[in-house]
This record gives structure tokens, C-alpha cells and sequence, in this order.
């Protein structure tokens, strides 16, 4: 018997070593660790308790409970996870290749398709994300004016309910009146047509969205019909749901602050914002929090300074703006503090960069209850390093997810293990 | 607009005149030389555009523009491997072996992208052609003299010849296209075979005709003579170093067999994002490669990627760079060379040496730039903050101790020339969720997937 144990035990062991390794949940002591709350300043040598996926205490004098597995964090430092406002983790896998891309659904006008629903939870981007510390992130679709609902989700999780990390909001492609790249050879005349008449599509479908939200009214959502754009961008016009509205050329940003106030429409996110510093102020008035990068990127205009981009981000907070911060990026979310060191040291300042990355994005997308900063009955979505996250010398060392302890591998790290010390080398004996 | 022609005349004025050579002594800062160590509290003296002498306390010559570096690092200018800037054509793409064509016929001095690469202290950078096709044209390393008129004064005389080579699936595509070799990997073997048998070919008629025509009273013709052929056979000799954009393992295996049989042996490889999986061929070889930080995932091809990859080559000993290929990294090359110390703790020395001396070596120029060390050039570029640091900002640049960018100073519009056409109200707005691509696909667009870029509205 002891044998047939003995062996099933090896089996079991092997087989489990072959896969990849498993979160674990379970209550984790984080002690003799520097904490930075974001919240609440710094908390040197404290104790954090993780607990049934909440951060159940914290503060230099924590009793570490029975039973806890206790990580010692002397010399380490533990930050919230960091949330980049905006890439295509799970919907973009390989970008040439349109089988792995589900990024772009066709139509102009289509709110009702949610990320969501496609985001692949075994992509290969998301332990890459995660190991750098960067827990959650928007995904958005791209596309035509109205691609779809962007969603909040966490860098963990089997099915994209399990990941989804309690924020949908409706994309607007405010109507642009710039070059979309070095590709776009539109000339002046067709690109005011095409953004003329993608505003008129707007307006009209906003017509349409306010007739149809006074007719659902008047009849308690029964006398009309099925019109699942309208239905996607009802809770929009209700104020019930985020426009999350993308304008980066400083004419279009206008043009989108008017169309915002001129609707009324109560909760909105300004995207984007590339040339937000040329009209900062503006923004600030309109009371719009804005979510804006990439950070390290190439000025929109050949005349403007070389750092610009760089320091959108500083000039839009000391305006008065809100400020989160997004890497566009897929694959490469992982460089999200890098764009907050950027944000960081062109004018934003650190505090406000470690803010631009995790509690200001947590408040933007209200969620803030949950995510954002180290406090007691948040989620433990946080990350262990041994330096200033925002510097390259600095290793991630732990990750937690809602509680879950994340392993530190994706498949970088295992080639990485594998081919170091590469075996065979040159000669196969 | 009589503001903006002053301010060309202006420009061309201060900037001065072709291959310009200036002396300056960099005061106090803290010298990292690359090859010889960090020097504390040192001077920098360049005479005439070289360095002449670094040493403490340096007295400045009468007359000499004395910078400051009190609290700051002076570093060698950045060396890019790989890029396009400074280039109006990038892809010849009308054959699949065009080594006749050189992007020297091609260059941009205009180009603002070439200021804000020494906005990133970056001084030097290899202008390539592209990788539409199997052999492409060869390249021209230039340095960043930005304020020049003329094109040629950007070139860096004395570089050494380099040409482009392309493996994987920008060549294979392209021949899908036009319905010839290559469509494959099997057919990027063979259209490289083919045109280093038919170069040799050329190569060996030559000389036998060189040979012949020395004895008295020979008679007979010359061999018709070929651009494109001479060319290779200019390979075949050694006096061309490859340059061979590759992602996968095999490919790149296969590019340095068919050079051992070739006898060729001056071989660089560029993005070689599956480089660590053939390091030990790679070192055993002594073919170099050039890489990204941490760029993976925009095509098949580099998918089974790693950030690590730089460190794995490095520490099995294959001379690493870590470059650009755009316009937008080259401007941050030094933050590039720390994600080194993220992938695989390497040493600040080794992590600066992928940016400068290694590039060096993989352009044939170590001998002239990527270090501080007397005799060099005086390429150098001055940071505030550690330039490995993400708060690091580079403060001026010189090219041959001529002050090419210096932060404090610069207007913020430093364009050379200002096109009527442009609609200055039209900013260009950068934006996907991944890299669009490799700039080395410029001019070949069409080529791609055209969904990636939003075109499909």
C-alpha cells in the first residue's frame, strides 16, 4: 500500500511539475516591508495581511495571524498593482496575423460588442504582463467611431469573468481630424470629409439614442423594439455608464469637450489627449479626467519640442487634470512604469507617476473600492520589488491578484531557464 | 515665413559647414568610458574633434567652450545598429537580390527625427535598407551632424561597408507577391546560394582576366561588368560586413552555414529576436547580433520570443547591441540597454556596451567611437541622472566636439526646413495597441495587413 502511495505520489508530482505552476491563494503575512500605500504616504517596516483575497491589515504593528505563510519582505517594497488604462491584452495575440487578432469587429457604429467576451484568459501576454507588476489593464476594441465596451480586467483568472475586475465603458472615436501614421496618405481634404462625416454619424446616432431612452422610459422599456446599438448606448445617455472618448489632435479634444457639454453627459473619460497640454486648461475647466499615452512616444508634430510627449502628462496634472496613465501597448504593458518613470521625470514627479498608475486609474474607472492603493478591505492586488518600480535595475519579486499568489514564470522566464546554458551546447556529446 | 528663413540662415550659420570639427573641454562630470571604467570628478578634453586627453583637472585651452558636467555623466555618444531615419527611400523590393542599390544615394539630412535621436544622445546610427528582400542594398552608417545641408555630410568617411540581408517573412511575403523565389525559407537558401555562386563566378572571371591581361601581348575582352555582381563578390572578399535581418533560430542557423561554405565571416544579425536559442552556434561562429530590448508578438515569427534574449547572448559570449529601428526608440536607446539589467542583471558596463562599444563592432568603426578613450572621436553624450536610470535625461551631445543638442538651449521647433505644403494643423497621431511593425517594412505597406492600421473604417 505504502508503495502504490509512494508511486502515485511520484506520478502525481511529475505531472504537476510538467505544467505550468498554479496561483495559490491562502493567508500571506508580508512583513518587514516598506509600504507604499499611495493613500496613505509610506509605512516603513510594516506588516501586511492577506486574507480571503483582501488585504485584511496593515501598519507597523500587525500581528501576523496563526498559520499565515509569512513572505519577508526586508528590503523590499510593496506597491498596488499597477493598472495601465488602455491596451489589447487577450483580444490581440499576434498582430500580423488576423486568426489571432480580435481587436476590430467591422461597422462604424457598434457599442453593443464587448471586450470581454473575447479576452483570452490563457494568452501568453498575461503572465508576462503580470510578473512586472502591472495587475490590471483596460482592454479596448479599436475600429470606427463606436468599436465597443472597453473592460477592466485583472492579469489572472480562467474564464474572462474571473478576470474581470469590475469597469465596462463605451469607446468613442471622437471624430479625428489628424494622421493616423506614417501610412495615412489621406490628403487635408479627404480627411475633413472623412471626419465630417463621421461626426454627422455621431450626431445622429445620439439623436437616436435619446429618442429611443425617452421612449424605454415613457413605456418602462417595453414599448421598443430590439436595437442593441441604442441598447449598448442607452445606460450611456442615463449616466449610468462611461464614455470613454478618444481624441488625441488638440481641435479634436475641443471639439469633444463642446460635444460633451452641449449633450450633458455625465460620466465621461477623455482618452488619448497626445496634444492634451496644448489645451490643459481647457480640459481641467470641463472637469474630464483623461487617460493618456503612450508616454514614451514621438511628438505629434514635426515643430514641436522633442520631449513633448513626455511631458503631456506633468503639464495636464499641473493644470488641474486628473491624470492616468495607458501604454497602448499589448505585448508590451509589462513597460507601463517605464512610462510612469517618463510621466515621472518630465515634469510629473514621481508621486504623481506611482498616483497616474494605480489609484488615480482605480478612481477614474470606479473602482476605487476595490483597487488602487494598499488600505484595509481593498483587494490584495499588489506587487513586492526590491526598488523603485519605475527603474529598470528593479526586480519584481511577488505578485498577488485578488489574494492569489501569482507564480513568477511566463513563458520569457522559461526560455530564459532553458537556453542560458543551453544543453546541449554546440557539440550534441 | 521671413522669420523662417532667417532662422535657416540662422541655423546654417551657428551650425556651420561640413565635417566640422570642434574642441571643448567637458569639466568634472562623471566619465563613463565603457571600456575602461567610471572616472570620478574627470575632464574631457577634445581637440579638433578628437578626444585628446581625459584626465582631472584639465586646464581649458585659451578660447575653448568649457562645459560643466559638475554632477553629471558623460557617457560616449549612443551607437544605432539599426535604423532608417535620415533615409527618403528605404526598399529597393524590385528583385530579390538588388546589392547594387545603396541607401547613401538616399539620404535626408532634413529629417527632424535625426535631432531628437541626439536628444537622446544617440550620435551615430546605421541608415539600412530594408528587408523586403532576400540581399537588399547596402547601408550607410552616418553621424547625427544635424544642421548640415547636404546630405553626404552626414556620412561617417571611413565606416565600414555594410549591406542588408533579410531572412523569414518579409522576403517570403514579398515573393508571394510578385510570384517569384522566395516564397519559403527552403527558397531564402537558395536565391543567397545562387547569388554568392554566381558573384563567385564573376569574382574568379575577373580575376583571371586581371591576371591574363598583365601577360604580353594578351588579347581578349573584359568580363561585362555588374554593379550587382561586384557587389557580392565584394562579400565573397570580406571587404562587406552582412547585416541580416532573422528572427528564427533556423534561419539564422542557416545564414551562417551558407557563409562557412562561402568562406565569409563577417556576419551581424539584426533583431535576431531567436538568437538565444543559437547562441552557442552564434559565438562559436563569430557572427554578432543586434536585438530589441523587449519588442515580441507583432508577427509569428517573433512570438516565441524573450526580453532575456540580449543577456543570454551576451553571457555566451556573442557581441550584443540592442538597437532601434525607429525613430521613436532611438531616442531612448540608453533606457532600451537598462531593460538588460531587468532581463538578466547585467553590469551597468555591459548593459552601456550594447549602445556603444558593441554596436562599434558590428559597424566596423570600434576603432574611431563607442568609448571615451584618448584618440577616439569626440562623440559624447552628457546626462543628467544616470543614463541607465529611467530619470535620466541627456543634456547636450556633441559629434566631433561640435555641440549638436544641448537641452537648455535648443528651441523647441529645431526643423532645418519647412516644407509650404505642410498643413500645419494636422498632427500625426501615433496609435495601436501593438508596434505596427518593423520600420524596415517602410515603403511596403501595401504588403502588410492592412486591418493592423485601422485603414479598414
Amino acid at each position: 500500500m505504502k508503495k502504490i502511495l509512494y508511486v502515485l505520489t511520484v506520478l502525481l508530482t511529475t505531472t504537476v511539475a510538467a505544467q505550468s505552476p498554479k496561483a495559490k491563494s491562502g493567508v500571506f503575512a508580508l512583513t518587514n516591508a516598506t509600504l507604499e500605500t499611495v493613500a496613505n504616504g509610506t509605512i516603513a517596516n510594516g506588516t501586511l495581511i492577506i486574507n480571503k483575497g483582501k488585504i485584511e491589515a496593515l501598519g507597523t504593528n500587525v500581528a501576523v495571524p496563526a498559520g499565515a505563510q509569512v513572505i519577508d519582505c526586508k528590503g523590499l517594497r510593496v506597491y498596488p498593482g499597477m493598472i495601465d488604462g488602455g491596451t489589447g491584452i487577450g483580444l490581440l495575440e499576434i498582430g500580423q496575423i488576423p486568426q489571432a487578432t480580435d481587436q476590430r469587429e467591422t461597422g462604424d457604429i457598434i457599442p453593443q460588442m464587448k471586450a470581454l467576451t473575447a479576452i483570452n484568459p490563457n494568452s501568453v501576454v498575461i503572465p508576462v504582463t503580470r510578473v512586472s507588476g502591472v495587475t490590471t489593464v483596460i482592454t479596448r476594441p479599436e475600429g470606427g467611431l463606436l468599436p465597443g465596451q472597453a473592460a477592466l480586467v485583472n492579469m489572472h483568472g480562467y474564464t474572462p469573468d474571473q478576470m474581470f475586475a469590475g469597469f465596462e465603458g463605451v469607446v468613442l472615436n471622437f471624430p479625428n481630424t489628424g494622421k493616423r501614421g506614417f501610412f495615412d496618405r489621406r490628403t487635408e481634404d479627404e480627411i475633413k470629409r472623412d471626419s465630417e462625416k463621421a461626426l454627422k454619424q455621431l450626431n445622429d446616432v445620439w439623436e437616436k439614442t435619446i429618442q429611443y431612452h425617452k421612449l424605454d422610459s415613457a413605456s418602462q422599456g417595453k414599448g421598443v423594439s430590439y436595437y442593441p446599438e441604442l441598447q449598448a448606448l442607452l445606460p450611456v445617455a442615463r449616466g449610468e455608464k462611461t464614455l470613454m472618448i478618444e481624441a488625441n489632435a488638440a481641435k479634436d479634444i475641443q471639439a469633444a469637450l463642446k460635444w460633451v457639454a452641449e449633450r450633458k453627459i455625465k460620466k465621461v473619460i477623455l482618452t488619448g489627449a497626445a496634444e492634451g497640454w496644448r489645451v490643459a486648461s481647457e480640459i481641467a475647466k470641463a472637469n474630464l479626467p483623461v487617460v493618456t499615452g503612450p508616454v514614451i512616444a514621438i511628438p505629434t508634430r514635426d515643430y514641436d519640442r522633442y520631449d513633448q510627449a513626455y511631458a503631456n502628462a506633468g503639464a495636464l496634472r499641473k493644470a488641474g487634470v486628473k491624470v492616468a496613465l495607458r501604454t497602448l501597448q499589448t505585448e508590451n504593458a509589462r513597460n507601463l512604469p517605464y512610462h510612469a518613470g517618463y510621466a515621472a521625470a518630465f515634469g510629473l514627479g514621481k508621486e504623481e507617476a506611482l498616483k497616474a498608475v494605480t489609484l488615480a486609474p482605480a478612481e477614474i474607472f470606479g473602482v476605487a473600492k476595490t483597487l488602487g492603493s494598499l488600505e484595509v478591505g481593498k483587494h490584495a492586488t499588489l506587487f513586492v520589488c526590491d526598488g523603485d518600480p519605475f527603474e529598470t535595475k528593479t526586480q519584481v519579486k511577488h505578485v498577488f491578484i485578488e489574494g492569489w499568489q501569482i507564480p513568477m514564470t511566463s513563458r520569457q522566464t522559461e526560455l530564459y531557464d532553458e537556453f542560458l546554458n543551453r544543453e546541449p551546447g554546440v557539440s550534441k556529446n | 515665413m521671413k522669420k523662417i528663413i532667417f532662422l535657416i540662415c540662422l541655423l546654417g550659420a551657428l551650425r556651420g559647414q561640413a565635417q566640422e570639427r570642434g574642441t571643448v573641454l567637458i569639466k568634472g562630470g562623471t566619465v563613463l568610458t565603457v571600456t575602461k571604467g567610471t572616472l570620478e570628478n574627470t575632464d574631457v578634453l577634445i581637440k579638433d574633434g578628437k578626444i585628446s586627453q581625459i584626465a582631472k583637472g584639465i586646464a581649458a585651452p585659451a578660447g575653448v567652450r568649457v562645459i560643466d558636467a559638475t554632477g553629471l555623466f558623460v557617457m560616449p555618444g549612443i551607437i544605432d545598429a539599426h535604423s532608417h531615419i535620415a533615409l527618403d527611400a528605404i526598399n529597393e523590393g524590385t528583385n530579390a537580390i538588388t546589392p547594387e542599390v545603396h541607401v547613401a544615394d538616399a539620404i535626408n539630412p532634413f529629417e527632424v527625427d535625426i535631432y531628437r535621436a541626439l536628444a537622446g544622445g544617440c550620435t551615430i546610427s546605421h541608415a539600412m535598407h530594408g528587408s523586403a528582400n532576400s540581399i537588399g542594398g547596402q547601408c550607410q552608417t552616418i553621424k547625427h551632424r544635424y544642421g548640415v545641408f547636404d546630405g553626404e555630410q552626414l556620412i561617417m568617411q571611413g565606416a565600414a561597408r555594410t549591406i542588408k540581408f533579410a531572412l523569414g517573412e518579409n522576403p517570403t511575403g514579398h515573393g508571394r507577391r510578385d510570384g517569384v523565389q522566395p516564397q519559403t525559407r527552403m527558397g531564402v537558401e537558395f536565391v543567397i546560394r545562387q547569388a554568392f555562386s554566381e558573384g563567385k563566378e564573376y569574382m574568379e572571371a575577373w580575376d583571371k582576366y586581371n591576371k591574363a591581361k598583365l601577360a604580353k601581348g594578351f588579347r581578349g575582352a573584359p568580363p561585362a561588368y555588374s554593379l550587382r555582381l561586384e557587389t557580392l563578390a565584394d562579400i565573397l572578399k570580406g571587404n562587406i560586413i552582412i547585416h541580416c535581418h532573422s528572427y528564427r533560430a533556423d534561419e539564422i542557423n542557416m545564414l551562417m552555414n551558407v557563409c562557412r561554405d562561402f568562406g565569409i565571416k563577417r556576419l551581424v544579425f539584426q533583431h535576431t529576436n531567436e538568437g538565444f536559442k543559437v547562441a552557442p552556434e552564434l559565438a562559436k561562429f563569430g557572427a554578432m547580433a543586434s536585438v530589441f530590448a523587449d519588442w515580441w508578438a507583432y508577427k509569428l515569427e517573433v512570438y516565441y520570443s524573450t526580453a532575456y534574449n540580449a543577456a543570454i547572448l551576451a553571457k555566451n559570449g556573442v557581441v550584443t547591441s540592442i538597437n532601434s529601428d525607429s525613430p521613436d526608440l532611438i531616442r531612448h536607446l540608453y533606457h532600451e540597454a537598462g531593460k538588460t539589467q531587468k532581463y538578466g542583471n547585467l553590469s551597468d558596463d555591459e548593459a552601456l556596451a550594447m549602445i556603444t562599444i558593441n554596436a562599434a563592432k558590428q559597424l566596423g568603426i570600434e576603432n574611431r567611437v563607442g568609448s571615451l578613450e584618448v584618440g577616439k572621436d569626440g562623440d559624447v553624450a552628457i546626462f543628467k541622472g544616470h543614463p541607465l536610470s529611467v530619470y535620466g535625461i541627456p543634456h547636450v551631445t556633441l559629434v566631433d566636439g561640435i555641440v549638436r543638442f544641448e537641452r537648455d538651449k535648443d528651441p523647441a521647433d529645431m526643423r532645418l526646413m519647412v516644407d509650404p505644403k505642410e498643413t500645419i494643423d494636422i498632427p500625426t497621431i501615433h496609435k495601436a495597441t501593438t508596434h505596427n511593425h518593423e520600420n524596415c517594412m517602410q515603403n511596403m505597406e501595401w504588403l502588410l495587413n492592412v486591418k493592423m492600421f485601422g485603414l479598414n473604417r
